[in-house]
């Protein structure tokens, strides 16, 4: 397919590889942390990290929306669905991640909760237009890129007058989430793990442009090259970042230079600005409570905002004790640290929000990489 | 998650919406978010929207700079 087989030539991959080996100097560190999931997926499947000379390690970053949903988030929904009659709408995404009381959406679904697999938000508001009698809920979740299409189903509702449809929104920004790994109180309790770049968000740029880094690189000195989600673009994205370490520059440069401009898409944020405003904060699964960090629904559309309309209360759920998701999201462990990690938490059975969505770090090295920790014997 | 794929806008429909074609598959899109496109450019869809449009352009500009360093590994 055009614009995506041309990204993933092996021998030119290897080529790279090779340019990233030469240009790497002796005795430097160069540990990268790749925020976004897409690219911790495109690194395990594609085979990247073999690529790598010793010295590039990549860290696993926080950007995958189902990891970072907290318990309490997905709680509400299923307490919408079971207790509170609503047909609740959703993205596959979210259907396994485990929740309170051992349910999740999955199994409130299979006890008779009304709960709804969507591709899109407008087939949520299809489907309170065909339920009139009933309370349609879309549980809305997702990075700036998911968000615009929510905000366009909140004003279409609106236009519409629709009066049995609201959102339970739980979209999040991510530059306060880079931010906050970095600079966080937490960080005391965790640790911090060293990092010298970060590879930025593909989709997420194309919606808010490359220019919100800005600060962050120079507030922490930090290079962040933004990179588009095939392998060759994060080999380019990875040669980028040894160089700017290498010439000691913290900049903010644009691999993805063919879908992503410095000022992003004005008609989506545009959208979005009419319908949400920032939260002063939100709980994230493994993060803890980052400022800042997520919108809700703006007062002048209040009817079609579900914790308002069902006067929800968040209320906190703590993870399972042997869980290490909390480090794993920050890059401090990886998934191989954790004793739960495929025994008793695997892709089928997730126990922690990493193994449950392809992108979540502990899913991506259970689906690529865990043969590769095993050493080979010869018979 | 944030998964998104470039495909070929094939036709534009009223009220903000069109068929893009995606290796042969025909699929209904929105195309609200970006007002520009035209018949025959690459958006990139997500969630049953276009987000953002390819720039031909710019795609070339990066392929020709990764067999450019090609270039230079195999000299």
């Amino acid at each position: 397919m055009k614009y995506i087989d041309e990204f993933r030539d092996g021998a030119l991959a290897r080529q790279i590889a090779a340019r990233i080996a030469a240009e790497v100097q002796p005795g430097r560190r160069y540990h990268f942390m790749e925020f976004c999931g897409g690219h911790t997926h495109a690194i395990s499947r594609y085979g990247i990290t073999e690529l790598l000379p010793a010295a590039v390690r990549m860290v696993h970053g926080p950007g995958c929306p189902v990891c970072v949903l907290p318990i309490g988030r997905i709680d509400q929904a299923i307490h919408l669905a079971l207790e509170r009659g609503a047909i609740v709408c959703t993205y596959g995404d979210t259907m396994r991640v485990p929740a309170s009381r051992n349910l999740s959406l999955m199994k409130a679904k299979a006890r008779g909760g009304d709960i709804r697999m969507v591709y899109s938000a407008a087939d949520a508001l299809k489907v309170a237009r065909h339920h009139p009698d009933r309370e349609v809920v879309f549980f809305a979740i997702g990075f700036e890129t998911t968000t615009p299409p929510t905000a366009l189903v909140v004003q279409q509702a609106a236009r519409e007058g629709i009066a049995n449809f609201s959102v339970l929104c739980c979209h999040v920004l991510t530059p306060a989430a880079i931010t906050h790994i970095l600079h966080s109180p937490e960080v005391a309790q965790y640790g911090t793990v060293p990092l010298d770049g970060f590879v930025g968000p593909a989709h997420v740029s194309i919606v808010i442009g490359s220019a919100p880094y800005e600060p962050f690189a120079a507030a922490y000195a930090k290079p962040v090259v933004i990179a588009g989600f095939e392998p060759l673009d994060v080999m380019q994205a990875i040669l980028m970042l040894v160089r700017q370490v290498n010439d000691g520059r913290a900049e903010v440069e644009n691999e993805f230079t063919r879908a992503v401009t410095r000022d992003g898409n004005a008609a989506a944020q545009a959208a979005v600005a009419d319908v949400m405003e920032p939260r002063s904060e939100f709980e994230w699964r493994g993060l803890g409570l980052v400022p800042t960090s997520a919108l809700k629904i703006r007062e002048r559309y209040a009817t079609f905002d579900a914790e308002r309309r069902f006067d929800l209360r968040y209320q906190g759920v703590p993870d399972h004790k042997k869980c290490e998701c909390g480090a794993i999201l920050r890059g401090v462990k990886r998934p191989t640290d954790c004793q739960l990690f495929g025994t008793v938490c695997t892709p089928e059975t997730p126990m922690g929000s990493c193994m449950v969505s392809s992108e979540g770090a502990c899913a991506a090295h259970y689906s690529y990489g865990r043969f590769r920790d095993i050493p080979v014997v010869a018979a | 998650m944030c998964l998104a794929l470039p495909a070929r806008v094939v036709s534009l429909l009223d009220a903000g919406m069109a068929v893009v074609d995606l290796g042969g598959v025909q699929k209904e899109i929105s195309v609200a978010l970006t007002p520009d496109t035209r018949i025959g450019d690459y958006v990139i869809v997500h969630v049953g929207h276009a987000i953002g449009q390819i720039d031909p352009e710019e795609a070339q500009r990066t392929l020709a700079l990764f067999a450019e360093l090609a270039e230079k590994e195999t000299r």
